[in-house]
């Protein structure tokens, strides 16, 4: 494991924090998408 | 266009028109700040410019949803869409309106509720200044926000979203005047800057307001 | 064959998602590699291991301009040329825009913690950057007000145009009223302030990391988007049969 020092609280909440978002963000889209897929896949069987 | 702006400024003075609204809002702003921050003249004296600003901005703001609106509603802006002049004379002539409705009023009340909030003499003719170069832009841009959002059900809120962000420029050059002006600075260079973003602003926003009128008439 | 031939949403889906796997496959190689090369560099002799931190906050702050000039650009492409997938684009990208300014803004709050010994400093950049987020907060929402896609498309599009306008002008006003803290350009090319190799290159990585995974989520949310069009348009047409 790297050392941070003493600034090891601050270095790893700015990428956890950038993670948290990220990640929010990514799944948010796929899970958007995979619901437009879905929902379309059934109009398009019953239509 | 005149015919216009007869009509509009008639139906803004008359009873339920919400004429003076926006400077009793304005007043009841300026009295509760004081309540917050403390009486103190060394608390007050320097943020006044700022509150007197900001006040302006939000009295503003209160009236703008009312430039097309009520127009909307009862049919009469398709006519004015459809009438021989074009539609960005019909936005320049409604800003108008709103500006003398709403902004000179402000301009006219500021000095007074300066004196409430200890701005110094000597900053006062600077204040009427910088808010009778830069309240039409205020109007202008508040035209453009409330064409964007005239056909939503509740465009208020969206409306200050969409606005406020864009007065941020005329807010900050409209404040340095004062205080420079205040410290005996040389206001010249914001003074110019404010005219500039005016000019700019009324020269054309119109179109851009007038472009989204079209689509919300479509 | 030119370039309008993808603003066909049958002949973008088809392409993007051949697409899609690769772009994906690389964002995540670039950003997961530039971060590892960031975070084993040595640390600075003056921020400690505080620089780390620039491996996220640069490149999230060039994407958050980038992906407004980017939405400004498929806006004039919708008003002018009317191409569908263009505004869908736009409409796509606002809230990646909207997370990479979070990120930068919250990364620099950290960052300046230590070094500013605050968290915010009414720093003309910091101060930019809340106003540009203020911009993409005021565009998801006009998006999300309007009912009528077309209409609502056209609205945003001027908004975009207007607001990039004072998004500029506000970046030069805010400068005009504070001067600030923070450092200039971190990719200055002028000799004594350019940043050591050992940083540059891991940052290049990292921001081209950034860079493909905003592609990404572009290519994954513009379907997104599409579809429901889609979706929308088939509903509308059972429902008129």
């Amino acid at each position: 494991m790297m050392e941070l020092g003493k600034y090891a609280g601050t270095v790893l909440s700015a990428y956890g924090v950038s993670a948290l978002l990220l990640v929010a963000l990514v799944w948010q889209s796929v899970a958007a998408n995979a619901r437009a897929r879905r929902a379309l896949e059934r109009q398009e069987r019953h239509g | 266009m005149l015919s216009l702006l007869k009509r509009d400024l008639s139906l803004a003075t008359r009873a339920g028109g919400g004429f003076g609204l926006a400077v009793a809002f304005f007043l009841i702003l300026c009295a509760l700040v004081p309540f917050g921050v403390g009486p103190a003249t060394t608390a007050l004296r320097p943020i006044a410019p700022g509150i007197l600003w900001v006040g302006a901005l939000l009295a503003c703001l209160l009236s703008l949803d009312r430039i097309f609106a009520l127009d909307h509603e009862d049919g009469s802006l398709d006519l004015l869409a459809t009438a021989p002049i074009p539609l960005e004379g019909v936005v320049a002539v409604k800003a108008l309106a709103h500006w003398i409705t709403t902004g000179l009023p402000l301009v006219a009340a500021a000095p007074l509720f300066g004196v409430l909030l200890h701005l110094p003499g000597s900053a006062m003719p600077w204040l009427v200044a910088s808010l009778l170069i830069g309240t039409p832009a205020l109007s202008m841009l508040g035209a453009f926000g409330a064409a964007i959002t005239v056909g939503l059900r509740r465009g208020g809120l969206l409306l200050s979203l969409l606005v406020l962000p864009l007065y941020i420029p005329t807010l900050i050059f409209g404040t340095e005047i004062i205080r420079r002006g205040a410290e005996r600075g040389d206001p010249a260079t914001p003074i110019l800057f404010l005219a500039g973003i005016t000019a700019g602003v009324v020269a054309l926003v119109p179109f851009a307001a007038a472009a989204a009128l079209r689509v919300n008439l479509r | 064959m030119s370039i309008w031939e993808y603003a066909n949403p049958v002949k973008f889906m088809r392409v993007s998602g051949a697409m899609l796997p690769w772009v994906v496959a690389s964002a995540v190689l670039c950003t997961a590699g530039g971060i590892a090369w960031g975070v084993l560099t040595p640390e600075d002799y003056k921020q400690g291991a505080t620089v780390k931190i620039v491996f996220l906050h640069v490149p999230a702050a060039m994407m958050a301009i980038n992906i407004w000039v980017m939405m400004l650009a498929a806006s004039l492409i919708w008003l002018i040329r009317r191409h569908h997938v263009s505004a869908l684009a736009a409409k796509a990208a606002a809230p990646v825009g909207a997370v990479m300014t979070l990120i930068a803004l919250v990364t620099g709050a950290i960052w300046g913690q230590p070094m500013w010994g605050t968290w915010w400093e009414w720093d003309p950049r910091l101060t930019s950057f809340l106003i540009l987020f203020l911009f993409y907060a005021g565009y998801i929402a006009l998006w999300s007000a309007i009912e009528d896609p077309d209409s609502a498309a056209d609205l945003t599009g001027v908004l975009c145009l207007v607001g990039s306008v004072f998004a500029l002008l506000s970046r030069y006003a805010v400068l005009f009223w504070n001067q600030g803290l923070h450092q200039g350009a971190s990719l200055s090319v002028a000799p004594g302030e350019r940043m050591s190799a050992v940083y540059r290159y891991p940052l290049y990585l990292s921001m081209l990391g950034f860079f493909l995974l905003f592609l990404a989520l572009l290519l994954i949310r513009t379907r997104t988007e599409i579809r429901r069009r889609r979706l929308a348009a088939l509903q509308a047409r059972e429902m008129r049969a």
